[in-house]
């Protein structure tokens, strides 16, 4: 990474994930399944943690900046509660979030109330959000998905699960999705299952920071056309990708 | 090469009965993929946080069928939803299976029941604990004779 005045930049292939659960032992995992695909990680166990690391918490330090730095195997952790200053938000470039992974059941603040905050925010409202729950329940799933959530994985997590989410962050030309039976979706084509991959439903995406296409023309299969080299899909399913409606 | 083919084989045969009595299922096999030279001890890692959350989960479950005065079920059925979480995602079937049992006697408010659901669940954990623990040493065993760990296919 350079550094210039103060700016650093990040390296583009690197995808940065804030990923939330309140269990330990799911933490731990999905810490692994993200970094096994070359994503950075940042894991902290509830919503609030979540809010204050990308600066969204009401309750800001008295002296606005506050930061503590730990060391990680090649990753740094920073745990920082920022004003929403945007120079200031600059020299923290490399904090910058792709992608929000959180659980739907946690005290205090469930997955659902962090993604409305995440989407209510003009400066985060980009980032897609994806919940897991070990909760398959139809009326949830629609519920976060209308609140804007990319994609919603039934835990356990698998390795595919994050293969798939890593896809289409790094905006591939056309996405991909699988269905996972449950295909009660409101406005939205499906598609059959097609893979062996757990499947998950993939919502209206808000704009993401990525050269993606959205395009509200019917969904076909086209190989993918990444301007990054997307990682190779273990089985290739078909995804609707729909146009913003945020 | 004999005692390394030997440990293999140990292994081999009880990640096969692990597998076959139900006590782990294909999520313990996703975890295991996770491991390699940069993680070469991730499998481990987990399932000792795994087994300090549950013996903390399983405490707690048991003072609060305790309570002479009245037992708050929602607070069993807290550490049940927790303890089927971590379990699902180790690969724990067995316990993650008594733990949903577990719940509908916690909806249900029946003491009596939870009590028993208790002792299923920690049965379960304990045999889990034993069996993981035996697969962890024959790993070690097959290291230092210097052989590898046969992957699951």
């Amino acid at each position: 990474m350079a550094s210039n005045g103060g700016v650093t930049w990040r390296r583009t292939e690197e995808v940065h994930v804030l990923a939330v659960d309140d269990s330990l032992v799911d933490r731990k995992v999905i810490e692994r399944l993200l970094r096994i695909s070359s994503c950075k990680v940042t894991a902290v166990d509830s919503g609030l943690r979540a809010l204050q690391f990308l600066g969204l918490d009401e309750e800001k330090s008295s002296n606005g900046l506050n930061v503590s730095l730990s060391s990680s195997s090649s990753f740094s952790r920073i745990s920082v509660s920022l004003p929403s200053d945007s120079h200031l938000r600059l020299l923290f470039q490399d904090l910058k979030v792709d992608l929000i992974i959180t659980d739907y059941c946690m005290p205090e603040m469930t997955g659902y109330e962090l993604l409305k905050k995440v989407k209510e925010s003009s400066a985060f409202r980009e980032i897609p959000v994806v919940i897991m729950s070990s909760e398959n329940v139809l009326a949830r799933i629609d519920r976060c998905l209308e609140e804007g959530a990319e994609d919603f994985i039934v835990k356990p997590v698998k390795l595919s699960d994050v293969k798939r989410i890593k896809d289409y962050m790094t905006g591939e030309g056309e996405k991909e999705r699988s269905s996972k039976g449950i295909n009660k979706r409101k406005q939205r084509d499906s598609f059959d299952d097609l893979s062996s991959s757990p499947p998950s439903i993939l919502s209206s995406p808000s704009p993401i920071s990525s050269s993606s296409s959205s395009s509200p023309s019917p969904p076909s299969v086209q190989s993918a056309s990444a301007p990054s080299s997307p990682s190779p899909l273990d089985s290739p399913t078909r995804r609707v990708k729909m146009a913003s409606s945020k | 090469m004999d005692i390394v083919n030997q440990l293999q084989r140990q292994f081999i045969d009880h990640s096969t009965s692990l597998h076959r009595e139900g006590i782990v299922d294909d999520q313990f096999t996703e975890l295991q993929k996770l491991q390699d030279e940069n993680s070469p001890d991730f499998v481990v890692e987990v399932v000792s946080l795994f087994f300090e959350d549950s013996e903390k989960l399983l405490n707690n479950m048991a003072r609060a069928l305790e309570q002479a005065q009245g037992v708050d079920f929602k607070q069993v059925d807290a550490s049940v939803h927790q303890l089927k979480g971590s379990s699902s995602s180790i690969g724990a079937m067995r316990v993650k299976n008594a733990c949903i049992a577990f719940r509908s006697f916690c909806e249900a408010q029946n003491r009596e029941g939870c009590l028993r659901c208790l002792q299923k669940v920690t049965h379960e954990y304990s045999l889990l604990k034993n069996k993981l623990q035996s697969l962890f040493r024959l790993e070690q065993q097959i290291l230092a004779a210097g052989g590898s760990i046969p992957v699951a296919k």
